[in-house]
């Protein structure tokens, strides 16, 4: 006998159980921990997938959950349709959320109408000049971006850290914690006694300009050709230089921005863990979303579901919230081993038949 | 068939089919013990396709191999190497952070426990057994290109080859690691080893080897002792014969104007070596100028110098008079040159469609304010499809297109912005006939049209067919340029081998 593999996708029919499989072979792979710890594995699956489903309120949670995602997993995507691997989202968003609470503690006694645009565009910039360094050394040196883009965030994270242990310690409490930013330069809430805030609009608004750069504008045409071809791109007279730098600027621009509406949305001050790795996710999100903007959306709520179920099932059971990282983790991997292995078809061949004689 | 004994290896009637491109058709092949013989052919004649079928890289789909006399089955590269058959292909299979010994011995060594001291010295006794010269204890990663091919030729002799086959061995090497190579396999053929040499390089062929079989477009073109040929006689079976009675209308009284003019181009390759090598030429507007000469003198670099993606380092480029020396290519496509590239599927954009492909060079014409007029570009896409007879529709992706029916796609997008110099590298290379003749006609109408074109091509069918005045090229030099009624087949191959008539 002979296993063989060979590229064949599987029908679009398929492509809707992917889910179901998936949640399936999450639970049998995981029921095994959630019993250790004395809990019911389909009460766990309740509370991860369902419940958070369950009312309006919840719900709303998830979109808390999937704004930050959202940007992040676009502002890879552009990136990587450009053929620029930034993996270096999760820095630039600490950079925007520097810059946001900087502007933000200026703000005090201004009105929403300047403090607001501020902040944005203070994210934005920041999140930029973050990713103009190794965009220029990309360009100009042709040192691999995915090795300097990851180094620099690091660099960034330790800065914040830094910053919130020297002269942004809040005073009164001694957390490394900057202090609130101004009431003008919070972000507006959308709906009445929930989370969600502007930034959600924001991001919708992104994921809708890039979906309108990457098919409808001659410069979306032309990052593509780079990302797919960047000798035929220079050949076709495209400025590869030229559009690899104004792809990673955007890109940062973007996770800047997510940076910038977590502090003005979310926790009105800078703290160390900004961030639980949104940059990273971003690069799955962009990646589950095959980078597309309306794929990224999918993904981005996709995985703000199981974030938000992680945290239910560790509360609802009594379990450690990292059972619920388990989980989520393993969901994550099967459905990318999903959507991965749907492309190949394998052959089980007799061994005997033999090339002809 | 009968075989002689003495034959370290005979293929017989070997055909292999990619898809329905035919790489061996019908190949006869004899390795003598104790020659070295050149596999001689232009780049797809099927040189490496043969011999990655006797080395169990490919499977044969009709043929014999027989090795001394005896009919061998070689399924894998494993098998080959049971039989004592050695290859040294193009890029070398050596990992880098470990030494020389290690690479040598990688996969062979027995039982769990490795003595490397002792390994060590039997690499070393090896080494010095075959005169080659390299250390064992070398990190492979610290090693010059001519120091890996050693590597790569001990690991195979080390594996007992008998059988060495070398594929374009000289390609990388600087000229003093070329003659350390032919000294090398002097020895070889003196211990009694044999060795295949692929190459399309004419004077190393005549230089060091004992036989030449030719391959030309996956069949046997001729195969000759070394010492009873000339490079001349090599030069014609590699390219063909040219054919007689092309019908072609006489070119138009000459223009005045040179459209095209280049002046003492001196441009390094990729290796940084001079690939051309101080070149002055001009084309007429309603010409064709062929430029002629075996692959690998300088045809890729001078095609990527007029499309604007290699710098010269001397002399001037001029378009109708004005200067677009080291130009980028927007500024080359907006003088009017228009760019038939060598490799069309690496220049085109495979996972985009026919219409954004279409567009790709001329991109301001069909945006407003960067927006893209989606409409237009279809309608563009429908009439090229139609004028052209491309079987393919606007929204295919590029790369699922046939060689001519691609060819096609970038013809209609050079010709429509009507240029006035084409610069057209190997246009029919892989194509079928048919499609061959429509590019061809379609050039021929472009002349008509006052366009001047430079025809870099391998084909001396094709360029003594299209041209009106004829160039050589010789390792980066214009060895000649006649007009094509004075030239015959015979000089023109006399000037591709870089023999200068007094």
């Amino acid at each position: 006998m002979r296993l063989q593999v060979e590229r064949n996708p599987a029908p679009v029919w398929f492509g809707v159980l992917i889910p179901l499989i998936s949640i399936l072979l999450t639970f049998l792979l995981t029921s095994g921990f959630v019993l250790a710890y004395g809990a019911n594995p389909l009460q766990a699956v309740y509370y991860f997938l369902i419940d958070p489903l369950s009312s309006p309120v919840r719900l709303i949670e998830v979109l808390v959950k999937t704004t930050p995602l959202l940007l992040t997993g676009v502002a890879v995507a552009f990136a990587f349709s450009g053929g620029y691997w930034n993996i270096g989202a999760e820095g630039q968003l600490y950079m925007g959320a520097t810059a946001a609470t900087a502007i933000g503690l200026q703000m005090q006694g201004t009105t929403a109408w300047l403090a607001l645009p501020l902040v944005i565009v203070s994210g934005i910039l920041a999140g930029m000049a973050w990713a103009t360094v190794p965009a220029l050394m990309k360009v100009w040196l042709k040192i691999d971006e995915v090795v300097t883009t990851l180094l620099l965030n690091y660099v960034a994270i330790f800065l914040v850290s830094a910053i919130l242990n020297g002269p942004w310690r809040d005073p009164i409490s001694q957390w490394p914690q900057s202090p609130e930013i101004a009431a003008s330069a919070i972000f507006p809430r959308l709906i009445p006694r929930s989370r969600l805030h502007l930034g959600f609009i924001l991001a919708i608004l992104v994921v809708i300009g890039v979906w309108y750069v990457l098919s409808r504008t001659s410069f979306g045409l032309k990052m593509k050709a780079v990302g797919f071809n960047m000798e035929a791109a220079r050949f076709s007279g495209i400025h590869v230089e030229r559009t690899l730098l104004t792809v990673a600027l955007i890109s940062g621009g973007i996770a800047g921005l997510a940076g910038a509406s977590e502090v003005a949305g979310i926790h009105f001050h800078l703290i160390d863990a900004i961030s639980p790795g949104y940059g990273y996710t971003g690069i799955i999100i962009a990646t589950l979303g095959a980078l597309n903007p309306i794929g990224v959306v999918l993904a981005a709520v996709f995985i703000g579901l199981i974030d938000t179920g992680a945290q239910t099932v560790s509360r609802a059971l009594g379990v450690p919230i990292y059972l619920g990282d388990v989980l989520q983790a393993t969901l994550l991997l099967v459905t990318l081993g999903m959507l991965l292995l749907q492309g190949y078809r394998i052959n089980v061949r007799p061994r005997a038949a033999a090339p002809a004689e | 068939m009968t075989v002689d004994l003495p034959h370290a290896v005979a293929m017989r009637g070997i055909s292999k089919r990619f898809g329905t491109v035919v790489a061996s058709d019908r190949v006869d092949f004899t390795l003598r013990s104790g020659e070295i013989h050149a596999l001689l052919g232009e780049n797809g004649a099927g040189k490496t396709t043969l011999m990655r079928i006797l080395y169990g890289l490919y499977q044969a789909d009709e043929g014999q191999i027989y090795m001394n006399g005896l009919p061998v089955t070689i399924h894998s590269p494993k098998d080959a190497i049971r039989h004592g058959i050695g290859m040294v292909s193009q890029h070398f299979a050596l990992v880098a952070p470990h030494t020389v010994t290690e690479n040598v011995i990688l996969g062979m060594s027995p039982g769990l426990r490795l003595d490397l001291r002792q390994a060590h010295e039997a690499v070393r006794a090896a080494a010095a057994e075959f005169g080659i010269q390299v250390d064992p204890e070398a990190t492979v990663r610290d090693l010059s290109v001519g120091q890996r091919q050693r590597v790569e030729i001990l690991k195979a002799l080390y594996r007992n080859a008998r059988v060495l086959v070398l594929d374009e061995p000289t390609a990388v090497l600087l000229p003093q690691e070329v003659e350390q190579l032919f000294s090398s396999l002097r020895s070889f053929k003196e211990k009694g080893f044999s060795v295949v040499f692929i190459s399309h390089k004419l004077h190393e062929v005549m230089a060091i080897t004992d036989h030449v079989t030719v391959l030309r477009a996956g069949r046997v073109a001729g195969e000759v002792p070394t010492r009873d040929t000339n490079p001349n006689e090599l030069a014609r079976m590699m390219v063909g014969r040219s054919t007689i009675g092309t019908t072609r209308k006489p070119a138009k009284e000459p223009q005045s104007l040179p459209a095209l003019v280049l002046e003492g181009i001196t441009a390094l390759g990729n290796k940084g070596l001079p690939a051309l090598k101080e070149i002055s030429l001009s084309v007429q507007a309603g010409e064709i100028l062929g430029l002629a000469g075996v692959s690998g003198n300088g045809q890729t670099e001078l095609a990527e110098v007029l499309a604007g993606i290699r710098q010269v380092t001397q002399g001037r480029v001029l378009v109708c008079d004005q200067d677009v020396t080291n130009a980028t290519p927007q500024r080359m496509m907006a003088a009017g040159v228009g760019r038939i590239p060598e490799d069309t599927r690496a220049n085109v954009v495979g996972q985009m469609t026919v219409a954004q492909n279409m567009v790709l060079e001329t991109l301001d014409q069909f945006s407003q304010k960067g927006t893209l007029d989606r409409q237009a570009i279809r309608r563009y896409a429908e009439t090229l499809i139609q004028d052209y007879q491309i079987k393919a529709s606007p929204d295919d992706r590029v790369r699922t297109l046939s060689g001519g029916n691609l060819q096609k796609v970038v013809l209609a997008r050079v010709l429509t912005q009507k240029p006035r110099v084409l610069v057209v590298a190997q246009p029919t290379r892989g194509l079928d006939v048919a499609a061959t003749e429509y590019v061809r006609s379609k050039l021929l109408e472009q002349r008509g049209e006052g366009a001047a074109i430079l025809l870099i091509s391998e084909d001396l069918d094709e360029i003594l067919q299209l041209s009106d005045r004829i160039a050589v090229l010789y390792e980066g030099k214009i060895m000649g340029v006649r007009t094509a009624h004075g030239a015959s087949p015979h000089e023109l191959g006399l000037l591709m081998a870089g023999v200068q008539k007094g």
